[in-house]
């Protein structure tokens, strides 16, 4: 029947897994920013409609198969490339940062589509290579990574920056690359840091300096992980309670919405609300995974593999970051921090994993 | 895949481990954090008590002072706020450096002061434009405030703003909230009493220090009003008789040593110290020659001069060294037997042979040259003790000067100089070493007046809450009631026929001793005169001490006249302005109130 074609075999294409995943992150977002915003529903009903909106992206993408995403992989990476180029010449100021384009009443970050479109194209580039193992495959790999890591760097936005290197990274690593490679850059990185100490700007050396010790300016830049500490730690192991944490509803906490929404989940509901959320993280992670090794086309597996580990990568950082143990870089906890942007992110790789999984038999 | 696995376990392990260390093995130091973070105890500072006159006339108040506050973190840039501010109302360069110092020392959420005292127009001025101004709070507060400046200065004291030194003294939490203290006189020495405590508000507050809600309240106990012994309408008559001259006025009840007048003159305004003086306006009142921050009558210490003559007296008629009728030689000049140096009387051509009595009534030097060499300076200085003479009177202000009543020890340990007798001879006038205070006198003077008792001078009463020991009852100094009453009559002649007859004439029976006592000693000629020495500034201290009605004595009074010349004409008239302002100005003197029978 005709109306099966558009309303029923689209939702088949969603992994039961990740779905309930999705679903459950969710939840914990709307609780979580309904006690944050101290009940306020206009916040909770604003997060569901950009959970609506970043879902039906994610079953466009969950429909569309493989081998079209690797046909587009390059395209979207040259498109990524040139917006980072016209953000540079042309962006929005923002706190000293050019890192918003506007095209008509819209403003986007380019940087976002790069966080895909990088491991697409990279995913698309190895999944075609013979010779995984020799030099040339390394160079083109660091380079494709280089160039879009150095126009990021430049807005300036270093966190950014970092993230779509890790992810590059990643997907030469699972293909294969040399070892000898990241061992050679793990050496240049360090050899270069003092080097590079010198280019940061001010914030970004007080970040840094923070993170070693928060106490050196503890009512400026150390207040925020001195505050998002005493809310992780005094929720103890069963926490205050849903609308009863005093770091997160007497504004101690900063950020209590974006990117320290894990300090203020984790004053509420404690140790064993915590490791719930972990729980549900790594069924996304390990689904992930699984739906990598399972697929039997190189590209397919490459994608999946390097989203599923840029994911929890980005787990490790927000909530490191919030408990003390990273320094602040401005990284959202996945689908559980409020704002659209990042979640359109985060739901359309999933929906890239969904669309591995539904479509196994590339090339058979 | 192995390798991937792997480093998503390393990743959940190292959150795991973080997130164990500070909820389960920190957590009650993060709990506490917490806590702290979002309790607070804001104190709620008492009203300090007022300071009331015998009749309650309010002489240390509070008035309600409006202050402009600043909050950093809600005001947005400072300098541009500042600078709008500056166009609405002033902003000196001391307050902007003020402000400066507090900003340093408080979190950004915290406000601070940019502007005290805020003026009624001031007030209009920054009403209209609030608005404009996010972050700048009107604040209200209490702020001392003493109705007739200089007047009392030197007795009430002032407070000023409380400093980190004042509270390694006293414990801070007697503070909480609190702005000022006790820095000097009344207000330092019944600081405990007027503080009143602190009471504080256990409230729960948001990142921005605003209280949300009230979880615990504990009020304030307010200070407590403290009634002084002094009376408005004497201090004011006190002050007007001594005009601008330098000096000092003390007025007891010889009764009991209430003290009805305590003025010192020049004096301050105390209002100027309460919010801090600035640095020039500090350098003009300690450079000033008038020293007005000396307190003369409490820290005064003068020759006595003519006024000691009644106490040596005393202590000769004590001792037997004479009856009161006998006659000694008079005479220009008087020597000490075996030697040439002649001590002058301060009347040329000297008085002729006198007694007792009449000696008192001319202040008679040579007759009590004789006397004292008589007596010596051991029987002298042990005599004049038990008035109260080189001791601190106890009076309940802090500060109080000694003074010097000098003996042959004494000199050994303060100059390492053997005594000889012409030291004796001077002690007998009133100068040499002898150095008095105007309460030490006037303490002196109200024991004569009440039979030979000495009461000690004091400003507050005992009562169910405040144990003053110098409110106690006077005890005798073993002054035989005939030799008393002999110096009374002396000293109401000296009135009568005396030196000081120019207040023969007044309604109160007053009896009094006149003095002038030498700035410097001067080479005199034979008739007496000065040789040298510029006539104002060194100007002999007019002295003056009285007690009024001569039959029953109800005020005892001692003033000092820097360089004002002769005690009798200069001294005197302040004398009975007091006297005459107690005992008949206001009809009768009014009881204190609260008094207890």
């Amino acid at each position: 029947m005709n109306w099966s074609r558009w309303l029923i075999r689209p939702w088949q294409r969603l992994d039961p897994a990740l779905t309930i995943g999705i679903l459950l992150l969710m939840a914990i977002s709307l609780a979580v920013l309904y006690s944050s915003s101290q009940g306020n529903l206009a916040i909770v009903f604003q997060q569901s409609l950009r959970f609506g909106i970043a879902f039906i992206a994610l079953l466009a993408v969950a429909n569309t198969p493989p081998e079209r995403l690797r046909a587009w992989a390059p395209f979207l990476y040259a498109l990524g490339l040139v917006l980072l180029a016209a953000t540079l010449v042309a962006g929005h100021s923002y706190l000293g940062a050019r890192r918003w384009l506007g095209i008509g009443p819209l403003s986007f970050q380019p940087s976002e589509l790069m966080k895909l479109a990088l491991p697409l194209f990279l995913a698309y580039y190895y999944a075609q290579q013979e010779h995984v193992q020799n030099w040339r495959a390394a160079i083109t790999g660091f380079l494709v990574i280089g160039v879009p890591f150095l126009l990021i760097a430049k807005e300036p936005d270093l966190g950014t920056a970092g993230q779509i290197a890790a992810a590059g990274l990643f997907t030469m690593w699972l293909a294969g690359v040399r070892r000898r490679w990241f061992i050679g850059l793990i050496v240049i990185a360090a050899v270069s840091a003092p080097i590079l100490w010198h280019f940061l700007h001010g914030y970004q050396k007080d970040r840094i300096l923070t993170f070693l010790d928060p106490q050196r300016d503890p009512l400026g830049s150390g207040y925020h992980i001195i505050q998002s500490m005493i809310a992780v730690g005094s929720g103890g192991i069963f926490g205050k309670g849903w609308f009863n944490g005093t770091q997160v509803n007497l504004d101690f906490l900063p950020e209590a919405q974006t990117d320290f929404v894990f300090a203020g989940f984790a004053e509420e509901f404690g140790l064993v609300g915590v490791l719930f959320l972990i729980a549900v993280y790594l069924l996304i992670v390990l689904r992930g995974l699984v739906i990598a090794y399972e697929s039997r086309d190189p590209f397919g597996r490459l994608i999946a593999g390097t989203l599923s580990l840029t994911f929890f990568l980005y787990v490790f950082i927000n909530m490191g970051m919030t408990t003390g143990i990273l320094p602040v870089v401005g990284v959202p906890l996945p689908l559980i921090s409020y704002g659209g942007t990042a979640m359109l992110t985060f739901m359309v790789g999933l929906g890239i994993l969904m669309s591995v999984h539904a479509h196994p038999r590339l090339h058979e | 895949m192995i390798l991937a696995l792997g480093l998503i376990a390393a990743m959940a392990a190292i959150l795991l481990g973080q997130l164990l260390k500070i909820q389960v093995l920190q957590h009650s130091d993060y709990a506490t954090q917490s806590t702290r973070n979002a309790i607070a105890l804001l104190p709620i500072a008492p009203a300090r008590g007022l300071i009331l006159d015998r009749h309650g006339q309010v002489l240390a108040d509070n008035r309600v002072a409006f202050t402009l506050a600043i909050t950093p973190n809600t005001a947005g840039d400072l300098s541009d706020t500042i600078g709008r501010l500056r166009s609405v109302l002033p902003v000196s360069g001391d307050d902007l450096e003020a402000f400066q110092r507090d900003l340093g020392r408080s979190h950004p959420y915290q406000p601070v002061v940019i502007r005290r005292n805020l003026s009624a127009a001031e007030l209009a001025a920054f009403a209209v434009h609030r608005h404009e101004f996010p972050g700048v709070e009107l604040q209200a507060r209490l702020k001392r405030f003493y109705p007739y400046g200089p007047l009392f200065a030197h007795v009430v004291g002032y407070v000023g703003h409380l400093t980190p030194a004042d509270l390694d003294v006293t414990s801070a939490n007697h503070y909480a909230g609190i702005d000022y203290i006790g820095k000097n006189g009344l207000e330092a020495e019944y600081e405990d009493i007027l503080r009143g405590e602190p009471g504080n508000q256990n409230v729960e507050v948001d990142a921005r220090g605003r209280p949300l809600r009230t979880l615990r309240d504990t009020p304030a106990e307010q200070g407590e009003n403290l009634t002084i012994t002094l009376d408005l309408a004497l201090q004011q008559a006190a002050a007007r008789a001594m005009g601008t001259r330098s000096g000092a006025v003390v007025a007891l009840d010889p009764a009991n040593g209430e003290v009805l007048v305590a003025y010192s003159s020049p004096a301050f305004d105390p209002n100027a110290f309460v919010d801090g003086l600035s640095g020039a306006a500090w350098t003009a009142l300690r450079d000033d020659p008038a020293t007005p921050m000396t307190n003369r009558f409490l820290r005064g210490a003068y020759p006595p001069g003519s006024t000691i003559k009644p106490f040596v007296a005393l202590v000769a008629l004590q001792n037997g060294v004479i009856t009161p009728d006998e006659k000694l030689p008079g005479g220009a000049t008087y020597r000490i037997p075996g030697s040439t140096h002649k001590y002058y009387d301060w009347k040329p051509g000297g008085h002729g042979a006198e007694n007792l009595g009449e000696a008192i009534r001319d202040s008679n030097d040579v007759y009590f040259y004789q006397v004292a060499m008589r007596l010596g300076i051991t029987r002298l200085s042990a005599g004049l003790a038990p008035f109260g003479f080189g001791k601190l009177t106890g009076i309940d202000l802090p500060g109080e000067a000694a003074a010097v009543l000098p003996s042959p020890e004494w000199l050994q340990r303060r100059y390492h100089q053997p005594w000889y007798q012409g030291q004796t001879v001077m002690v007998g006038i009133g100068q040499g070493y002898l150095l008095a205070t105007p309460l030490q006198l006037a303490r002196a003077t109200a024991a004569v007046a009440n039979g030979g008792k000495l009461v000690t001078p004091h400003l507050v009463r005992s009562n169910a809450d405040i144990a003053n020991p110098a409110d106690a009852i006077p005890q005798g100094i073993g002054l035989s009631a005939a030799a008393v009453s002999e110096v009374q009559a002396a000293m109401r002649a000296v009135v009568t026929s005396g030196t000081a007859h120019n207040l023969a004439n007044d309604p109160n029976a007053i009896a009094a001793k006149t003095g002038t006592s030498q700035v410097r000693r001067a080479r005199r000629n034979d008739a007496g005169r000065a040789l040298t020495g510029d006539p104002t500034a060194l100007q002999d201290h007019a002295l003056f001490i009285a007690y009024a009605p001569a039959d029953h004595p109800r005020i005892a009074v001692a003033v000092i006249v820097e360089h004002g010349g002769h005690g009798g004409s200069a001294a005197g008239p302040i004398a009975r302005a007091v006297i005459d302002a107690y005992l008949q100005g206001g009809a009768s003197p009014r009881p204190m109130p609260g008094a207890v029978p």
